[in-house]
């Protein structure tokens, strides 16, 4: 069995075990290619179905064809796609773009804290309506206990210790130093009330593999990843203000799959376009012990 | 390939593969220099070490604390290296580093030598069933590169090593800190001609995945899903060994039913002829069998899973509470989740030194021993000699993995002889066309059974038939059915002295019970029988009769001198009715009535 497939089955096996052990569950989509992979296996796991919702969170500084993407693959695939926002700080213009907070306080207030009360249940979720073909206010306010994270441990130091399973309490706060043990594919599926999981089924792929199962699967991804013409192209997909683009001329996955093996990318960082890590000393760290993905 | 480095704290694993990461120009630009700068800008001197301990809680400790993940790459193949922490306090996620890897590099400080962590972890690897191992005498800085330091250590190791069964081992002097024999060759010890760490790790050998071997497949779940139009039914699982085939007969453990494979089935392009080891997949089946969750899939003609509650094991234990007798824990083993106890420990081993205790009753944090578990209901599993894969299991206490092990051997029970002739039943079994899932689906409900015990006493028949009434008004297909009713028909050729059995006809009388209430779940029907006297091996051979459909207990009155722990007791017989609704409602969770 080659690698991919092997990270395949790994990845569909998770989501099984997930899907078995846990009631409330959502997948988190964030339109990037890890979580668009994630989604893709989800459809394998379950043939063709996704028994649980996807969730995005919009932090309205998206890049445009972000959403233009997640909506079309929303409707041709029939997702129930959920999102959720922080409607209170982009309304009290709490943002880095409006020039009121500097870009970690702009990432925790419209990720973390919007993605803390949309998984809680407590603030506005809204539903894409099929019938409707529209986002409608969901009913449906029970808290999500476990969430489904395309994180991979290449990314940066502090992912590289994440379990497949990973616990974390009420105010979503991760102890590093005091992980569940897992081996032999057996993992933490008992939790006390109010605890609940992030799953990650990723963890043991690298941005290359990544690409070689988008190429092996014809996966389709935002145009963004792309040169158009301009010589350059997206690497990793944020906020349109926090994110650079690269001076690439990768127009097709198997260019990107060349550059990043023996290219330009081959020993720079993935994440080195994302002006939020360098302001956060610890890599992602600090972000990330507060619920940061 | 995952390897995973190994040792006791403080014995230089980090410093190894930052150097082996430095020197082989696998870091990415600028992450050398910023760590460099870092180190200057707080004083401190720069360790290689840093570069793996990227979270603030080991730069300012000083030692790892979790498995980091470090990807690496040769010229032969792509590598992840398994940084697991030597300090004892980590040793879960020692563990967790040491179980995903196929071969294990662990660390002896040269000038310390071999130190309780590096016989502990030495044993653990061979337990989580690592074959490849290479020793790295690390700081051969600090003994001057002497090789009778070395040899001495190799020497001492090594015969503890042949001790575990840990035969495929090799040794190589180095210093993580000065880069000797990391990714060249050493000029500090031109005694040594060996390998060097970045030659040696080529030479591992891929693990094959066990196609060749017989097959396995813990049932991870039975998929349904009827939106756009989807009707078919798939068993879902990882295949832990063998391949297989469109066709395939297979058994289904622990009841031993038996279906065909009708095709195996795929999302995206043509469904595969043929599947194996290691892959995530499903099938669909001939025959509608009840199939559900943790149930173990073999083929026909082949080796099959032993069947049964009783089993002497292997273990770990990381648990902050001792591993202790009359406790109840949970025992997951391939997808089967199932409450187990601790029987008795046959040797309690200190893992550091291999000295064994034989008199030590409880197994405490770190230690390794070999007990015997009892299961409360039959379950399928294989022994380690076998199929490692599904010999292996954990034992999750109160919400945490605590311990895990592996299984050594079947103990036969009491109720084994019992266990055969079912299993010989289901063999047999010769199902009309009509399924159980389409008979479930016209009734609208699946089959129960729901057991109720108590002293002999005649308010359990009024609470029996209470419920009845109940899950018929909600349109259920249920029938109550009294033990006296069995007694003086089907059991007529058993002596009967006011109905009293004697003990000697006990177990056949509950065998006809039980073979009759498995006769009532094939038609589909939610069955409320009374049992007196219901004892912990009754409630079992009922258990492994209707297996895989899941029995309740309900125990009206006394439960002086019983062994059963039912699902629901009503102390008080007298108030028996007042219990009602709350046993509608326990019923209710299982899925039984609305």
């Amino acid at each position: 069995m080659d690698q991919i497939t092997q990270l395949e089955s790994l990845g569909i096996h998770i989501l099984r075990e997930a899907y078995a052990n846990f009631r409330n569950m959502c997948m988190l989509w964030s339109i990037g290619k890890d979580s668009t992979v994630l989604l893709w296996l989800a459809r394998k796991a379950f043939y063709g179905h996704v028994p649980f919702p996807l969730v995005h969170i919009d932090t309205h500084y998206k890049i445009p064809e972000m959403i233009e993407y997640r909506d079309s693959l929303t409707r041709e695939w029939k997702l129930p796609m959920v999102y959720g926002e922080n409607i209170k700080a982009l309304e009290a213009k709490q943002t880095f773009p409006d020039g009121n907070v500097d870009r970690i306080t702009c990432c925790r207030l419209l990720k973390a804290e919007a993605l803390k009360h949309t998984l809680n249940g407590d603030w506005t979720r809204y539903r894409f309506n099929h019938e409707a073909d529209e986002y409608q206010v969901d009913k449906d306010t029970e808290a999500y206990t476990g969430v489904i994270v395309g994180v991979r441990s290449d990314e940066e130091g502090s992912r590289s210790k994440e379990r497949y399973f990973s616990p974390r309490d009420t105010e979503n706060s991760w102890d590093v130093g005091d992980q569940p043990p897992e081996f032999w594919n057996q993992f933490k599926t008992d939790f006390a009330p109010g605890t609940h999981v992030r799953i990650h089924p990723l963890l043991d792929w690298t941005e290359t593999n990544i690409w070689e199962y988008i190429e092996r699967e014809k996966i389709p991804t935002v145009s963004l990843y792309y040169d158009q013409g301009s010589g350059k192209r997206y690497r990793s997909l944020g906020c349109g203000p926090c994110t650079q683009s690269v001076d690439s001329t990768a127009k097709n996955v198997p260019e990107i799959i060349e550059e990043l093996k023996s290219g330009k990318f081959a020993n720079i960082a993935e994440r080195s376009g994302r002006a939020q890590d360098k302001e956060d000393g610890g890599g992602l760290e600090t972000l990330r012990r507060e619920g940061y993905m | 390939m995952n390897v995973v480095i190994t040792g006791h704290v403080d014995h230089g694993k980090s410093t190894v593969i930052g150097r082996l990461m430095a020197d082989t120009g696998s870091l990415p630009d600028g992450k050398l220099e910023q760590v460099k700068a870092s180190c200057a800008r707080n004083s401190k001197p720069f360790e290689y070490a840093f570069l793996l301990d990227a979270l603030k809680d080991e730069q300012s400790q000083g030692i790892t604390i979790d498995s980091a993940r470090v990807f690496f790459k040769t010229q032969k193949r792509n590598y992840i290296i398994i940084d697991a922490p030597g300090h004892i306090e980590f040793l879960k996620n020692m563990v967790t580093g040491a179980a995903r890897a196929e071969a294990a590099f662990l660390c002896i400080d040269a000038d310390e030598g071999v130190q309780e962590n590096s016989r502990r972890h030495g044993y653990l690897l061979s337990m989580l069933g690592i074959k490849q191992m290479c020793v790295l005498v690390n700081k051969m800085d600090l003994v001057n590169y002497d090789r009778k330091v070395y040899k001495q250590v190799v020497r001492k190791f090594s015969r503890f090593l042949r001790n575990i069964n840990m035969n495929d081992v090799t040794f190589i002097p180095v210093s993580g800190m000065e880069g000797d024999n990391i990714a060249s060759l050493s000029k500090n010890m031109s005694w040594w001609k060996g390998d060097t760490v970045l030659t040696l790790i080529d030479k591992f050998r891929k693990e094959k995945a066990p196609d060749h071997m017989n097959f396995r497949m813990p049932v991870q779940d039975v998929y349904k899903f009827t939106a756009m139009g989807d009707s078919r039914r798939i068993v879902a699982g990882t295949i832990s060994s063998g391949t297989l085939k469109d066709g395939d007969e297979l058994f289904f453990y622990p009841s031993g039913k038996k279906s065909r494979v009708s095709g195996i089935e795929n999302f995206t392009g043509e469904s595969p002829d043929e599947v194996s080891a290691g892959m995530a997949t499903g099938f669909t089946m001939t025959e509608q069998i009840y199939v559900k969750r943790g149930n173990l899939v073999a083929r026909e003609g082949e080796k099959q899973p032993q069947v049964g509650n009783v089993m002497r094991v292997n273990l770990f234990w990381l648990g902050r509470e001792p591993f202790v007798k009359d406790k109840e824990y949970i025992l997951k083993t391939g997808t089967e989740r199932v409450r187990m106890r601790l029987f008795d420990t046959v040797k309690v081993i200190d893992a550091s030194n291999l000295n064994s205790d034989g008199m030590k009753k409880m197994v405490e944090r770190h230690d390794v021993a070999e007990c015997v578990l009892t299961t409360q209901r039959p379950i399928a599993f294989d022994i380690v000699e076998d199929f490692p894969e599904t010999s292996r299991f954990v034992i999750v206490d109160g919400y945490e993995i605590a311990g895990g092990g592996i299984i050594r051997e079947a103990i036969r029970d009491n109720q084994a002889e019992y266990r055969d002739k079912v299993m010989d039943r289901n063999l047999k079994w010769d199902t009309g066309n009509i399924s159980r899932a389409e008979r479930s689906d016209s009734y609208g409900h699946t089959p129960a059974l729901i057991l109720v015990g108590g002293p002999e006493d005649i308010r359990k028949a009024d609470f029996a038939k209470k419920l009845e009434q109940h899950l018929f008004n909600q349109g259920r297909k249920v029938y109550y059915l009294g033990v006296q009713n069995v007694l003086a028909g089907l059991d007529a050729d058993m002596t009967v002295k006011r109905h009293h059995l004697y003990p000697e006809d006990r177990d056949e009388m509950i065998r006809r019970l039980a073979e009759l209430s498995n006769l009532l779940m094939d038609v589909g029907i939610i069955l409320v029988a009374t049992v007196s006297e219901l004892t912990f091996d009754d409630r079992e051979a009922f258990r492994m009769s209707v297996a895989p459909i899941d029995v309740q207990t309900i125990w009206v009155g006394s439960t002086e001198g019983s062994d059963v722990t039912a699902d629901y007791t009503i102390p008080d017989a007298a108030e028996a009715d007042s219990h009602l609704v709350s046993v509608l409602n326990l019923l209710k969770e299982c899925g039984v009535c609305k």
